[in-house]
């Protein structure tokens, strides 16, 4: 589904990126882990081509998208939800979703405001509600609703538990369950496994921008050296 | 009482055309974040193209239809100059993408002569709205009371558009966050045209509009982009229903201000705005900007003073400058004295821009203050020409003193926007105040005393100002008052943090500035015996953001080489060619385009590449060094 091979990336002069692997099967769930600024979100936004400069080789789909520009990488069925939310907040919540409506696929769930409010039911009861005055929680959860409006085949969710209370945490983690069952692959970026071994099968470990791991959770979870080496408590 | 009614209503269909020129410039600043100083000139435009099918198309279905498919037809040319040129200069600083955008406007300017002749034609009369409407008792022109329910209904037409549709929410959208809509897979670059079309069309409508109330002429581009420039700071860049209430304040002011000041009428419209600006720095509906990018992209390599060779060229060529007396007739003389007045204009307006960060898109006020203090003065009291050099600089002064007070509140396109309004206050000040400045007439007979008479010797006094004037800007640059302005230029924030007081810092800056060019201006009253109101006019402050960009934005003695390439180059265009403005307009928009770090900064960058060092950022590198051989 998703191949991606010596992937560097840079900040302006900073070379962030260092020869970056990172393969996803379809329906798969892998874990993108790491600490603070161990490149995982710069290693999204390469993906997409958000970031200013990028080498190496990235495959979707069969299709090669190392040079496409962001929204044909999106249209392709790449979904992509920032780590900073960037809700519309002078948008409804219908508004949002509106944003990121795509044409259906066919080999991809297709989803209608009905259906991600059965996903989100939180969501259901604040249709005309203004993205500016929700709840962070609110706010995660209608970043995802919006990137799934583009019905895409994958999707990389940078760190959705970040800064979630308990209960909303469990909640999300329901939805990207759902997600999973209708045949989405994702990747999901977290600084710690409480959230990641709920729902992911593999995990690939990123530290100083360079891959340090690569394996299933149950391998991860038998080496705790490396775990306390590389990962957030 | 019913006169003021009637005056009322005047001001309201006046607001219709406005407020559709002002919302479309708003809806693009919006989404691309480009002012477009093209508005006024897409405004002419459809007021052309719709006198030109009015003119051949028969009956009321023909002059409806007449006016629409014109704006149609200049909101395609729109997007074709969105196509071409503005996607290029998207992430370039904005005095680049202002600049470009009035090139386009010299364009226009001197194709609509060329297709429609220098005169100003009349326009059709709408059909069915001939006629005036008795409405409490006055007469009141039917097509006004058209244009008083168009304005409303545009608007509510416009809300429907941004909230009920799919592009109308997607442009919101990308008004806020433009990157997380392409993120959500919307091809920005269509939007963007799109975006830029409708702004257009809007526009072009608001001049198609004005044919059966003013018909079309040359100046209404200029005329045009400046009231919206106003309206748009006054309600909030960004803001439609701010561009609806501002048009109508404007368009109101305007028509009774003809009442309450006869002589200066503009001026009311100028002090609204500026009592807005004080309370409420982004406008009545705007909303405060991001943090401010630095307005001229910041060196890579810090600017030093002059090297031992420099100041050895600097020296040699104030030399070989001044030997031109001894071989040159009086024609090269007064050219090479005007050549000297202009680098030191073009240097003042560096100091503040390229130093300071301060983009002025009106530094011809200082220039035409310079020179209309000079003139005064000469002519009210006989007073001997140092004297009236030194009244010139000293009315830029206070001239740079108040509109600097207003100008250091603001950042960025406000800040420029800003400037120009207020250069326009100076010249419809000059222009309207007949029985002092003479009006269109300007002031004659300012001539030198008599022993700067001689050409040789009035050129030897301005090439001792200009050495003396860009000396010691460069002084300043380099101490720690300068380095105060570029670390403000720089980083706001930090620098305020550590203690720099930001508005004090840069209102000295920009008196500092304003002196310079007003001294520039009061030799110019001298060399040409009068004075003008275009001294004070928008392409004055315009040629000299070109000299800047000619000599390059980035280097600190590339101004002083721009103004006299510059300055030859127009002499010489006058003289060949009647399309001054079209090749200057093109000449503008292939400088922002392909050489953005103009003549020094592209001559230094090679020089650099050539030279031994290998440079770390071959993009940026030289580009401070001043190396023109300039003092
Ligand atoms: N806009 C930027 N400009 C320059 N450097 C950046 C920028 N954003 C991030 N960096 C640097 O890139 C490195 C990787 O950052 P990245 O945001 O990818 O980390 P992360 O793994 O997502 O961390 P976190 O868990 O805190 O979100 C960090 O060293 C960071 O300082
Ligand atoms: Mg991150």
């Amino acid at each position: 589904m998703l191949e991606v091979g010596a992937l560097n990336g840079w900040y302006g002069p900073a070379h962030i990126l260092s020869d970056v692997d990172l393969d996803v099967g379809t329906g798969d769930v892998v874990a993108l882990l790491g600490r603070n600024g161990a490149g995982k979100s710069t290693t999204f936004k390469a993906i997409v081509g958000l970031l200013g400069k990028r080498t190496g080789h990235i495959v979707f789909d069969g299709r090669d998208v190392s040079t496409a520009s962001t929204h044909a990488i999106v249209r392709a069925g790449l979904g992509y939800v920032p780590e900073d939310r960037r809700i519309f907040t002078e948008l409804s919540v219908m508004e949002n979703l509106e944003v990121g409506r795509q044409p259906p696929r066919a080999d991809a769930p297709t989803w209608t405001p009905d259906r991600l409010f059965a996903l989100f039911p939180n969501l259901a009861e604040m249709r005309n509600r203004l993205g500016g005055r929700m709840s962070g929680g609110e706010q995660q959860m209608l970043t995802i609703a919006r990137t799934l409006m583009g019905n895409p085949r994958l999707v990389l969710l940078d760190e959705p538990s970040e800064g979630l209370a308990p209960k909303i945490v469990e909640e999300m983690a329901h939805a990207i369950l759902a997600m999973k069952r209708e045949g989405l692959s994702i990747v999901i970026s977290e600084q710690n496994l409480h959230f990641a071994r709920l729902i992911c099968d593999r995990a690939v470990i990123l530290e100083s921008g360079r891959v340090r791991f690569s394996g299933t959770i149950a391998e991860l979870e038998a080496r705790p050296e490396i775990r306390d080496a590389y990962l957030a408590l | 009482m019913d006169f003021y009614f009637s005056q009322f209503l005047t001001g309201l269909a006046g607001a219709a055309s406005l407020f559709l020129v002002a919302s479309g410039l708003s809806i693009i600043f919006g989404v691309t974040r480009i002012v477009n100083f093209a508005h006024g000139a897409f405004y002419m435009a459809g007021a052309y193209i719709a006198w030109s099918l009015t003119e051949r198309l028969e009956g009321a279905v023909g002059f409806w239809g007449g006016l629409v498919i014109a704006a149609i037809a200049v909101a395609a040319l729109g997007a074709l100059v969105e196509i071409v040129l503005l996607r290029r200069i998207y992430h370039a600083p904005e005095l680049f993408q202002l600049l470009a955008t009035f090139g386009v406007t010299l364009v226009f300017q001197d194709l609509a002569v060329m297709i429609w002749g220098p005169e100003d034609l009349v326009g059709r009369r709408a059909p069915g709205l001939r006629g005036a409407v008795d409405v409490f008792g006055q007469a009141i022109p039917a097509y006004d009371l058209f244009l008083i329910v168009l304005g409303p209904t545009v608007l509510g037409l416009l809300w429907l558009l941004f909230h009920k549709t799919r592009f109308g929410v997607l442009v919101r959208a990308a008004t806020q966050d433009r990157d997380m809509v392409a993120a959500l897979g919307v091809n920005q670059k269509w939007l963007f045209t799109a975006v830029f079309a409708l702004g257009v069309f809007l526009a072009a409508l608001g001049g198609a509009l004005q044919l059966p109330r003013g018909g079309v002429n040359h100046a209404m581009d200029l005329q045009i982009i400046v009231e919206v420039f106003v309206v748009v700071v006054v309600g909030g860049l960004g803001s439609v229903p701010g561009a609806f209430v501002a048009a109508l304040l404007v368009s109101e002011l305007n028509a009774f201000g003809i009442l309450v000041l006869p002589q200066v009428s503009l001026v009311l419209v100028f002090l609204v705005m500026a009592v807005v600006l004080v309370i409420r720095p982004f406008g009545l509906f705007g909303r405060p900007e991001g943090p401010a990018r630095a307005s001229v992209s910041a060196t890579v390599r810090p600017w030093q003073p002059l090297g031992t060779s420099g100041r050895v060229l600097a020296v040699a060529a104030i030399a070989a400058a001044a030997c031109l007396p001894l071989v040159a007739g009086n024609y090269i003389l007064a050219v090479g004295s005007e050549l000297l007045i202009f680098a030191l204009f073009a240097a003042s307006l560096q100091f503040i821009m390229s130093t300071g960060g301060l983009v002025s898109f009106g530094h011809a006020a200082y220039f035409g203050l310079g020179a209309y203090g000079a003139a005064l003065v000469t002519k009210a009291f006989g007073l001997p020409m140092l004297g009236g050099i030194a009244s010139g600089v000293a009315l830029a002064s206070i001239g740079a003193v108040v509109f600097g007070w207003f100008c250091v509140r603001l950042t960025g396109v406000y800040l420029a926007m800003l400037t120009l309004a207020f250069a326009q206050i100076a010249w419809s000040v000059a222009f309207q105040w007949t029985a002092v400045t003479g009006g269109d007439n300007g002031i004659l007979g300012v001539w030198p005393d008599g022993w700067a008479s001689r050409p040789g010797a009035f050129y030897w006094l301005c090439l001792t100002a200009a050495a003396l004037g860009i000396a010691a800007l460069r002084v300043v640059v380099f101490s720690p008052f300068g380095f105060a302005m570029r670390a403000l230029r720089d980083s706001p924030l930090r620098s305020e943090a550590i203690g720099i007081d930001r508005k004090r810092t840069q209102w000295t800056a920009f008196v500092i500035a304003g002196a310079a060019a007003g001294l520039a201006g009061a030799l110019f009253a001298y060399l040409k015996g009068s004075v003008f109101p275009d001294t004070l006019g928008i392409p004055t402050s315009v040629d000299g953001l070109v000299m800047v960009l000619l000599g390059g934005v980035e280097t600190v003695s590339g101004a002083v080489i721009g103004a006299i390439l510059f300055r030859a180059l127009t002499i010489f265009l006058m003289s060949y060619t009647d399309a001054s403005k079209l090749v200057l307009g093109l000449l503008i928009i292939v400088l922002v385009v392909a050489f953005p770090r103009g003549v020094v900064g592209t001559l230094s960058g090679l020089l650099a590449r050539l030279g031994a060092r290998p440079s770390a950022t071959p993009a940026m590198a030289g580009s401070g060094q001043a190396r023109g051989g300039t003092p």
